[in-house]
Parts: C-alpha cells; structure tokens; sequence
C-alpha cells in the first residue's frame, strides 16, 4: 500500500533510514475537514493589482492573517502572487526573487496561488511572452515545492477581475485542503458569473446531485463529499452494483436509482426521479466509466464500442436531456482522465473517450450557460482504487513516486473535491474548465 | 377513532433481493442477513435512513429459535430508526400476504401512516434440531444437581439420539411432501404434463423478458454476488423440459406429470415492500404504485381428503370476490404463485368449473376463465424461485409496479400455504 510506504518514510527510525538511503520520501498531503483552518498559516501578497486592495480584504474576511510584500521572518501559510498587470518579462525579475526568499517560510501544507491574464494572439508580443513565462514559473515552481506545499495558478480571462466570485473560489479551493492532489494547475476564470456560498463549510445546501458510478471507488466518494458539503444526493450505478449502492446511500442520506447510463432513457429516468424524489436537479456528475485495455492492433469491437458507449456517448446523450429541460442553474461535471491529455499505451478506446469528453465540455460550456448553468471537467492522474491496485507493483511504484511531483498517488477523495467544487455556484465563471487532479504527473504535462 | 372512515393503503414500492436455489449463492447467509439486506436497500431507494417507520412486519417459514424476534433484529441492522417497532408473523407460504395485508388494515384505520411487511426465507441455513431423545436426556441434564444425577442422565443417550432432525417440506398430519399432495391434486384435475411444462417455460421467459426490459431495475438490489434470481433459465424449451422424468406422483406410476422443472426448488431470498397513507406518501414526494384494497384468506381440510392442500386460494377467490362486488373479468392482471405448475392449473380449471364452484363455492356459475395474457405475465415462482415467506412480498411488489405501468385497472394475487391454507388480495391502480 502506498500508505504504509508514506508512513515509514515520514515517522521514526524509517524516516532516518530513508533520508540516509536518499529514497523517495512522499510528503503528507493536508487534505480538508470542514474544522481546519484555510491555510496553515498567515500568507504573503506579493506584487501589484488595481484590485489588490479588495482583494485582501476578502481575505482577512476569511479570516486569514494577510501579509502584504514582506513577512519578515514569519512562517507562512500562503503566497498569493498578483502578476496581472504584469507587461514585459523584464518585471518578473523583483517578484520571483522576493517569491523565492518566501518559499523557504513555507510550513508543510501551503500554497502558493497565481493571478495572471491569458497570453493571447493578440496581444502585444512581449504582453504574450510575460504572461505565457508565467506558465513556466508556476510548472517549475511545482517541481520545486516541498512538504505537500502546491503551486497553482488562477488566470483572469475576459476581463474579469481578481474579486470576481470565480476568481476568488478558485483561489479559496485552491488555499484550502481540498485541493492536496491539485498542483501545477492553472484555472482559467472566464465569466464574473457565480456567487460565494452563504456558508463556506456546506457550498451546495439545499443543491439536489446526481451521482453516476456511485457504487465504488471515485464515485462512492464523491457521492459523500457532495452529502458532506450539504447536498441530498440520488446514487445511480448498474443494478449489479446495487447493494454496494445501497449501502453508500444509507451513508450519505441519499436515494438509490439503478439503471445502465447507457440506456436510452437513461437521462429521462434520472430526470425524473431527481425531480419528484427531491424536488429539482442542480448538479449532474458524470462519473460512471470503465476500462477495457488493448493494444489498437489488438482491439475488438466489443471493448472499444463498450468504451465509448459507457464514458462519453452516454453523456453525450444525458447532457441532451437535461438541457432540453432547461433547469436553471444546472451544474455538470464529467469525469475525464490524465490518459486523454497525455494519452496511455493499451488506452486508445478510454483516451478517446476521455478526450471527448474534454472537448465535449468545452463546447458544451455555452449551451449550459444560456439557462445559467455551467459545465467542467476533472481529469484525474493515478488515483488509488480497486481498479488501480490491480496494476503491477513497479508500474504502480513508478506512477505513485517518480511521475508526480507530490511523489504518490492521489485518493479518490481529491478527485470528489474538485468535483464539489466545479459543481458549485462559486464555480459558475469556470465554465467548460477541465482541472487536473494528478499531483503534478508528468505524464500530459 | 371508530367513526373515522377508512382511508386508502398505499403501495409505495418494493425491494427484493435476487433469490437463489438453496445451497448455492446465499449457503453462508442467515434469514437476518437477507432479511436486513432487503431493508437496506428499500431504505436507499427511498431514502428512508433514520426514518421511523409506523411498523415493519414479516417473517420466516423456517426459522433458528434464536430469530425469535427475527424482524425486530433486522430493523435494528438497518440504516431505519431503531425506535421502529416490529414484529414477526408467520403463515407458511402466505406469511408475506398475511404481514403486508395486515398493515394495509391498520393503515386503513389510521393506526399507522407507514410500514415495511415483507417475509424470508433460507433452506440453505435451515435450523437442524436435535432428536427428541437427545433434547430429553440433555434437559434432564440441565435439571440434574448432583454429579450421579448427572452421570444417571448421561447415561440414557443411545447413539440413535444423535442423528439430527433437518425440516422438511412434509404436512405433519399426513407425512405426504408438499409434492406428493399437489400430485394428487393435478392428477384429480386432469392436468397434463404438456400443459405443466408449458406453464414453466412462460414462467422463464416473461421472468427474463422483465429483466431485459429493466423491469426489476426499481424493485430488486444485488446481494451476495448475485444481480438475477438464479433459478431463471432463459434458455430453456419445451423439448428440455419433456426430458426430465417426474419428481413427484410416485403412486401415479406411469401418469405422474410433476417434474423438478414445473415445481419450484427450494430458494433462499427476502422481499420488503414499503405502504404507506397517501399523505405519508405525498409528504415524503414518495410513489404512489397502487391501493392495496382488500384480501382474504381460506383454509381447507386436506387432511380427511376433502380438499387439495393447495386448493384454499380457490375458496378464498370467491369470497373476495363476492366482498368487493368484483368478478374474475374485472381484473386486468393474475398473479397466482406458481407453487407448481399444476397449482396454478388447477386453481384456474377449479373457477372454470360449474361442478365446483357448485358443489364447493355455493356459487350458481363457474367463477370464470382467466386470460392467459393476464396471468403472471412478468414470470413467477417457477422461474424466480420460491423461498417461502419472500414470495408475497414480491408479487405485491411487482403486481403494484405493473398496475402503475399500465395506470390503470386492478390485479388478483394468490398465495397457497402449508397447512391447506392461502391468501388473495386485490391490487388497483391509482387513478
């Protein structure tokens, strides 16, 4: 188990042996409990913004010990990096250096959060070249970073600004636990669209979602994330999975609905019941996926039609249905993968998938937004599951500790709090955003 | 109280879990296992967790005398609030009916908005008792005081005394198996073999044709490994079924017709169903599948030859009917337990004739023919299996679920039991 080997190498005498030995030693990630403080410690801004000051009244408002350009020799729990208005390559010189004296105060667990705008055709070159090296700096930064600390980055598109609501619930995700296995990550906030929740520790009260997948794994989990942040929930899985099913739905309070995603009356069905059992429908989470591994030269009809069906036509045919009722405010997220950025050797059915189901989100964005809703996805890296245990002990090894800069594998919980996240009003702006949730894998860097 | 109309009992929906021959999927599974797993997942599919619940009724055909409170138990394993009363209630093969038509009365009365009746059973963890001989010697071992009193009533055991008591399907006053006296029953009536085999190869096909149409998706949740009732053979045909040699009928000799394939096998299963007032319902935005209007039970004397042991839900058929100003025409489905095939033959040949509806019912004319098209028509027992006290939980479940399909019209279910005994109930549609 990679928890045994996380444990050994951070605790006693098989951290002095491990430190000697100079093996891989995975950091402790500081993962969300809606108890924990936002971040470990006070942050630092650093850098210069019109919207600075709002911006850091929003934070003490949060409840953090705001430091601006100098923390002297405090620890700290955050580095908030303003590079916004930044106009040529030449400025980024006094910020990183400053940047770079702080890192050495940061406590196990921090953040360190970009601002900047997207570098764009037509921009002025040198604008373009700034705002793309910023793209470097926060990668690199990633590599660097120690101890569970995470690099990423927020970009403000369409001119929308540092206190936009999804600007700033990006950066509050970002900040907090939930986003441990996030890092070297960039959200793009492309509408001032959305609004902070009443109560930060339960965003999606009163919110009905749907969970597809829900019986194990990934979905199980985030079936009780979403429970956790307040929201009833109705579990869909295979009626074979039914008593897995019932028993996360007698965890979270939640309704069963069993029925095959790929049945064409499936999304009438999960309409239906979302709407008579509970009143309304506001988040659909498209999570039900499987694999079927093969060589492309040794494919077969079965596994690559199962594939599609199951991961991406489904959907397809779902996100048909739900727009069709035009529910205000109807939130999606879908489940994509690591293996459809960066693709992955046996994978070419699940990458197209997956691919599709990026590219599905992103043209899907508008069609959600006429009614108010949104639309994201979550490509997650090597995750430990059933499904990932199965996988040979040094390909595993490898994934877990060489691949990603947090050196270990992520747990279905991280994948379920971005989920939570992109599924909530706070994320509105973000819509057509597909998030990595992989620890910094290199793989599809 | 007394002068309060009586209000409707609603059926909101059902769960079962798969059932399995005995002694294959479930073999290391108590009653109380599949019994809460029932519960468990109704609880999910409604989301009934902490809900406390007016009452939970059922039972057990064959039950540990450690189950004493085997309902009550479940529900304390269940994601159900524990202040849920519950109690177990036991008719043979109509203890499911007998629990949930119960409830519907008090329901009907005001006595409670909501309950769960339902019914279990295991021939694969059946309780072995020891012999009487042995029970005696170790009673008086328990009485004994003194160390000679003690060796005095050791030393009555005989090795005789060990050999267990397993329960079997025998009626206690006549020795015959359940089989043996539907075999005469079927031979009386005239049933064919044709027709028997016929009936069980309808029962597969409409059982598998309902899976494939997602029929179960609401009203069934896996357990154990098992996604489908394991008894069902899609697959099979009239000319497997003219192969096997009869099981039962044995002083029939050449004219026994009932074979292991038109009776049911011994089956491990559990079944719940979820009735409520309709403001219960309406108040938890719950389904409304049907009403549950009315049911009746018989009793036959088949022990002086009488009556066939299985023949009581014919009686019981016709003072239902009489009740509820309703005749056999009035019905747009008919689910009759496929205890076996002939049963359920019989029973329809009985209604048809004028000589017993006569001579039996008192009644001027035949109840009437049955609609083959109506009768059983997503499968039953022959197919899905029969563990004893689960099976009327299952076709009040299913029946409601057709009749709301269908949104409209009524349904007779009848339920044969040990003892000469059987339940009828009458299902309608919400209109």
């Amino acid at each position: 188990m990679a928890d045994k080997y996380l444990e050994l190498v951070n605790s006693g005498m098989t951290k002095k042996l491990a430190k000697l030995l100079g093996l891989p030693r995975p950091p402790r990630l500081r993962r969300y409990t809606p108890d924990t403080a936002l971040l470990p410690g006070p942050v630092l801004v650093l850098g210069a913004s019109a919207r600075a000051q709002q911006l850091c009244d929003t934070l003490v408002s949060w409840g953090l010990d705001v430091r601006r350009h100098d923390a002297g020799q405090s620890k700290l729990g955050g580095i908030v990096l303003l590079l916004d208005e930044l106009t040529d390559p030449e400025q980024l010189s006094e910020l990183m250096l400053s940047t770079g004296a702080a890192l050495r105060q940061l406590v196990p667990g921090a953040r360190l959060v970009s601002f900047s705008r997207p570098a764009l055709a037509e921009n002025a070159p040198a604008v373009a070249a700034v705002r793309q090296g910023i793209d470097g700096v926060i990668r690199s930064l990633g590599r660097e970073m120690r101890a569970g600390a995470t690099a990423n980055g927020i970009v403000l598109e369409n001119e929308t600004q540092l206190d936009s609501p999804s600007a700033l619930g990006a950066l509050r995700f970002f900040f907090s636990g939930r986003s441990a296995y996030v890092h070297g990550q960039f959200l793009g906030v492309r509408t001032a669209q959305g609004e902070l929740p009443a109560d930060f520790r339960a965003p999606l009260s009163g919110k009905v979602a749907v969970v597809t997948g829900a019986a194990r794994g990934i979905g199980a989990d985030i079936a009780r994330t979403l429970a956790r942040d307040g929201a009833q929930v109705v579990l869909v899985d295979m009626p074979a999975a039914g008593d897995a099913l019932a028993k996360v739905a007698n965890e979270v309070g939640g309704t069963t609905l069993q029925l095959d995603v790929t049945s064409t009356d499936a999304g009438a069905r999960i309409l239906d019941h979302a709407l008579s059992r509970h009143g309304g429908l506001d988040l659909v989470v498209h999570n039900a996926g499987i694999t079927r591994d093969k060589l492309l030269a040794n494919m077969d009809a079965g596994r690559w039609d199962s594939v599609i069906a199951v991961n991406i036509t489904a959907q397809l045919r779902m996100n048909e249905v739900f727009l069709a009722a035009k529910l205000p405010g109807l939130r999606v997220v879908s489940l994509a993968s690591t293996s459809g950025i960066a693709g992955n050797r046996g994978q070419t059915n699940y990458a197209a998938s997956k691919a599709g189901v990026i590219g599905m989100v992103r043209a899907s964005a508008g069609l959600f937004a006429e009614h108010g809703g949104s639309i994201a996805a979550v490509a997650p890296g090597f995750i430990e599951t059933e499904m990932t245990a199965k996988i040979p002990l040094g390909t595993r090894t490898v994934a877990r500790l060489v691949l990603p800069s947090l050196m270990q594998g992520g747990l279905p919980v991280d994948v379920a709090e971005a989920i939570a996240f992109l599924g909530s009003d706070a994320a509105a702006g973000l819509n057509g955003s597909t998030l990595r949730v992989c620890g910094q894998s290199l793989v599809g860097a | 109280m007394a002068d309060q109309p009586v209000r409707n009992a609603v059926i909101i929906g059902g769960n079962r879990i798969p059932f399995a021959r005995s002694n294959t999927a479930y073999v290391n599974v108590s009653n109380q296992d599949m019994f809460t797993a029932a519960l468990e997942g109704l609880v999910a599919r409604f989301g009934l967790q902490g809900a406390r619940l007016g009452a939970v009724a059922g039972g057990a055909v064959l039950k540990h005398s450690k189950d004493f409170n085997l309902v009550r138990e479940s529900v304390l394993g269940s994601s159900l609030d524990a202040a849920t009363p519950a109690y177990d209630v036991q008719m043979a093969c109509a203890t499911g009916m007998e629990a949930i038509g119960s409830l519907a009365n008090k329901i009907k009365l005001g006595q409670l908005d909501s309950a769960i009746g339902g019914g279990v059973d295991t021939t694969s963890d059946a309780p072995i008792v020891v012999s009487e001989g042995l029970r005696a010697v170790l009673l008086e071992l328990s009485r004994a005081r003194s160390t000679k009193a003690k060796l005095t009533a050791l030393s009555k055991l005989r090795p005789a005394h060990l050999a267990p008591s397993a329960p079997g399907t025998g009626e206690p006053r006549t020795g015959l198996s359940m089989g043996e006296h539907q075999a005469i029953t079927t031979h009386a009536w005239g049933v064919t073999r044709a027709e028997q085999d016929e009936l069980a190869l309808a029962s597969h096909q409409n059982l598998a044709a309902a899976y494939e149409r997602g029929f179960f998706d609401d009203l069934l949740t896996a357990f154990n490994g098992l996604a489908r009732d394991n008894n069902l053979r899609p697959d099979s045909s009239m000319e497997k079924l003219a192969k096997l040699k009869p099981a039962f009928g044995k002083t029939l000799g050449e004219e026994a017709t009932m074979t292991a394939a038109n009776s049911t096998p011994l089956t491990d299963g559990a079944s719940a169903v979820l009735l409520g007032s309709e403001e219960f319902a309406a108040d938890n935005d719950l389904p409304m599948l049907a009403n549950f209007v009315d049911f009746e039970a018989a009793a036959v004397d088949f022990v002086h030859g009488a009556e066939g042991l299985l023949m009581a839900p014919a009686y019981a058929t016709a003072r239902l009917l009489e009740r509820n100003n309703l005749t056999l025409g009035d019905f747009d489905f008919v689910e009759i337990h496929e205890a076996f095939a002939g049963t359920v033959l019989a029973t329809l040949k009985a209604w048809e004739s004028a000589e017993f509806c006569r001579e039996k019912l008192g009644l001027d004319a035949p109840l009437g023919s049955i609609d083959r098209a109506k009768l059983n028509v997503n499968g039953s027992s022959l197919a899905a299996g029969h563990p004893f006290a689960a099976t009327g939980g299952r076709l009040i479940a299913s029946t409601a679920k057709m009749l709301h399909e269908k949104g409209s019209g009524r349904a007779l279910i009848s339920v044969c039991a040990a003892g000469g005994q059987g339940v009828v109930a009458i299902l309608e549609a919400r209109s």
